[in-house]
């Protein structure tokens, strides 16, 4: 190939390097290429979510759909796993403990979190060691510290059963486990203590962004603190709130690890979650579609979740 | 000529033994005086629970390396918790990868039986040199006529009762009736010694009191077919009152969240005057004589003695106890060695050495064990494990025990049905509560 080159004299044929079309050169052109590098950008990303999300998610829903169980392929059944399911007194039990579990772990966690957070955001010594220890309930494994839980539950060895006893405020041990009521509280108690720490650090980040100096002109306009809180900490919080709450009723929802080593699901199914009852049919019967049309039950409200929370983000970032 | 280090000899040797083995087994390993020729560093995989007699386990350990020789395969035991046994084989049958041979209890086979490979030429071989199997084998294990799970053991129950607690309130003997031990029980609950009896949802103290409990009053879950729901029965609601007054008035209440392990624990430190049991209460104590100690500080295995549960009164005395066995897995590339395995781990001398450190706990699936030597050995209060399981019963009474049978009592619906009506529910209502929760599992 010949050119002439650029401010060269007319006529004067300069002779330049042959490009030829080398790896590199073919690498520069593909990477040159959006809509390839979207690719290969993409790619690793997608089959992650293929393999380990949307794959197991159209499995759960072929099993929901099937009657398969352990060993045995199924054939299609229709909806008669879930219609088994709404039929199932231990399942309304489930369905309704779950709601319950749910509803009053986040308020719990919620309010405790957002107290700490304004506690944690001010200025005191040890302030930095207080908020690092302060996320120990969320680092611990579930199992474990559940675990440790439950033997401050025990039926007769509670070590907290004990502490009442010897201060005078009991004369008979308090039922933590063997009752069903009581039960349930203990568990929505131990799902707060381990949850909370998401919520106030979550909440502290989002406090420290709010300008000090709007505060000082609350302040300056006469506000008190539960004024200055409710008209200039709570709209530009609500935001992160509402992201941690979700991802919260999300987890709660679908707790399994806290229920399954405290209590089992028992006395007599008071505390089985959806979650629990699932694994229960699916991996202690073998009936792996029916399991699996018990876990799909969940899915319904958390997208319901999902989309309230994404339509009121929206909302507020259009305003 | 010699190939890789082997000569003509050697090979014809080497060959020769490993027809031995196809033909006739763990004999024909015995008779070649050598190893079979399985593959250079072929492993065998078996998962079992964790025992409640910790030396059992260990025993099994000691053996590995004894089977690894004697089959020429490395053999290697996992010993997990009695409930992760079900996820672990759940996951393993789905994913087609796991162990070859994993720990059967109850009438598992039923459940697993399309995953499960055909033992019957070890079972029967076995069965025949061993006095047979005892009678819950038979619905549990084998499944249309074919051994699906080797019989293994027996893990038998009975009452564990402090001797002189039960003779301060008036009981000189244990009294053997319901109406006898309710009276007992409220008495001792009186005197702060409640019984201690979990209702909880755990696989082994919970079931074993319920299912017999049901049984002995003449309760069924369904009936001979396994097709009708038959629990709504005049003794069903029987035992469920009995229940009722037995709960209120002798046990502790704390029993309703109780595990399998609760009750070991609350006994020994002297919480509880009597349990239902495996014999590991009587046996830890007295392996552990120097920690567990009664209120006069003496070795409370001294003080212990243990009962034949159910009681008598009703129309009849059934247990339900741990039928134990291994399942070779379908899945399996070395289906051949796990029946060798299975040979080798039955042959009597194998055998004898596991059975003798449990000292009763686990008693053998195949009733000539109860003419062992070991029997005249035992302290007298395991004497009683000797025959313990030849009344033994599998759930899915009257009916076959089927997938079905597995289901209700995984869902804990017996269980349940106590649990319901010691909480406050009317005997009548439990019944229909479970009756109905039955009826979708067998009927629907």
């Amino acid at each position: 190939m010949k050119s002439s080159a650029a401010g060269g004299a007319t006529g004067v044929e300069v002779a330049l390097p042959h490009p030829s079309p080398t790896r590199a050169g073919r690498l520069t052109r593909v990477l040159d290429s959006e809509r390839a590098l979207a690719f290969m950008l993409l790619g690793p990303a997608v089959i992650l979510l293929g393999v380990f999300i949307a794959y197991p998610f159209v499995m759960g829903i072929w099993l929901a759909l099937s009657s398969t169980s352990v060993g045995n392929v199924g054939e299609y059944v229709g909806l008669r796993n879930f219609v088994k399911a709404w039929n199932d007194s231990i399942f309304q039990t489930a369905f309704r403990n779950t709601f319950v579990y749910t509803f009053w772990a986040t308020i719990f966690k919620l309010a405790l979190g957002m107290w700490l957070a304004l506690l944690l955001n001010r200025h005191f010594r040890l302030k930095r060691i207080v908020r690092a220890s302060m996320l120990l309930p969320f680092i611990i494994p579930t199992v474990l510290s559940t675990f440790a839980w439950r033997w401050m539950f025990d039926p007769t060895f509670s070590v907290l059963n004990w502490t009442l006893y010897q201060m005078g405020l009991i004369v008979t041990k308090l039922p933590f486990l063997s009752d069903g009521t009581y039960a349930m509280w203990c568990a929505i108690a131990i799902n707060t203590w381990r949850g909370m720490p998401f919520f106030a650090i979550t909440l502290l980040a989002g406090l420290q962004t709010i300008s000090p100096e709007l505060h000082e002109a609350a302040a300056l306009d006469g506000a008190n603190a539960w004024r200055r809180f409710r008209h200039v900490t709570w709209p530009l919080l609500k935001p992160v709130t509402l992201v941690v709450v979700v991802f919260s009723v999300i987890q709660t929802f679908s707790d399994f690890q806290l229920i399954y080593v405290l209590t089992g699901g028992g006395p007599a199914n008071s505390t089985h979650l959806l979650a629990t009852y699932a694994y229960q049919l699916g991996v202690a019967s073998g009936l792996l579609g029916e399991g699996a049309a018990i876990s799909l039950f969940m899915f319904p409200v958390l997208l319901l979740v999902v989309w309230l929370q994404l339509r009121y983000l929206r909302r507020m970032e259009g305003a | 000529m010699a190939t890789d280090g082997m000569n003509r000899r050697q090979f014809i040797r080497v060959s020769g033994a490993a027809a031995a083995v196809t033909a006739t087994g763990i004999e024909g390993i015995i008779a070649a005086r050598q190893a079979p020729a399985y593959a250079q560093g072929t492993k065998l995989h078996i998962v079992r629970w964790v025992d409640f007699i910790p030396e059992a386990d260990v025993e099994l350990k000691r053996q590995a390396p004894e089977a690894s020789k004697a089959l020429g395969a490395e053999v290697t035991f996992e010993f997990i918790n009695a409930n992760d046994v079900q996820p672990r084989i759940t996951a393993a049958i789905q994913s087609g990868a796991g162990a070859d041979l994993f720990f059967m209890m109850y009438n598992w086979p039923q459940l697993y039986q399309s995953s499960l490979v055909d033992v019957s030429d070890v079972a029967g071989a076995v069965a025949k040199e061993q006095g047979g199997f005892y009678g819950v084998f038979e619905p549990s294990f084998r499944v249309g006529g074919k051994w699906l799970g080797m019989p293994h053991s027996i893990v038998g129950n009975a009452v564990a009762y402090r001797k002189s607690w039960f003779k301060e309130v008036g009981f000189e003997q244990f009294p053997d009736t319901w109406d006898g031990v309710r009276k007992a029980a409220a008495a001792l609950k009186k005197k702060g010694r409640p019984w201690g009896q979990t209702l909880g949802h755990t696989f082994g103290d919970a079931p074993t009191w319920a299912y017999p409990l049901l049984w002995s009053f003449g309760g069924a879950e369904t009936d001979k077919t396994g097709k009708k729901v038959a629990l709504n029965s005049k003794g069903t609601v029987e035992s469920i009152k009995w229940m009722q007054a037995f709960w209120k008035d002798g046990c502790d209440e704390g029993g309703l969240a109780w595990d399998d392990t609760n009750n070991n624990r609350a006994f020994h430190a002297g919480e509880i005057s009597a349990s239902l049991n495996g014999a590991s209460i009587y046996i830890v104590a007295k392996r552990k004589k120097d920690q567990i100690k009664d209120d006069k500080g003496e070795p409370m295995f001294q003080d212990i003695d243990h009962a034949l549960y159910p009681f008598k009164g009703g129309p009849g005395q059934y247990p339900l106890y741990f039928s134990n066995g291994h399942a070779v897995m379908k899945y399996s590339k070395n289906q051949k060695l796990a029946k060798d395995f299975l040979r080798w781990l039955h042959k009597k001398e194998n055998f004898e050495k596991w059975f003798q450190v449990n000292e009763g706990y686990s008693v053998a699936a195949a009733k000539s064990w109860e003419k062992h030597g070991m029997w005249a050995k035992v302290d007298k209060p395991l004497k009683m494990f000797q025959t313990a399981a030849r009344n033994t019963r599998i759930f899915g009474y009257a009916g076959p025990s089927t997938g079905k049978a597995t289901e209700a009592f995984s869902k804990y619906i017996i269980v349940d049905m106590y649990a319901k009506a010691v909480q406050g529910m009317k005997a009548e209502d439990a019944v229909k509560w479970a009756a109905g929760e039955l009826k979708k599992i067998y009927e629907g």
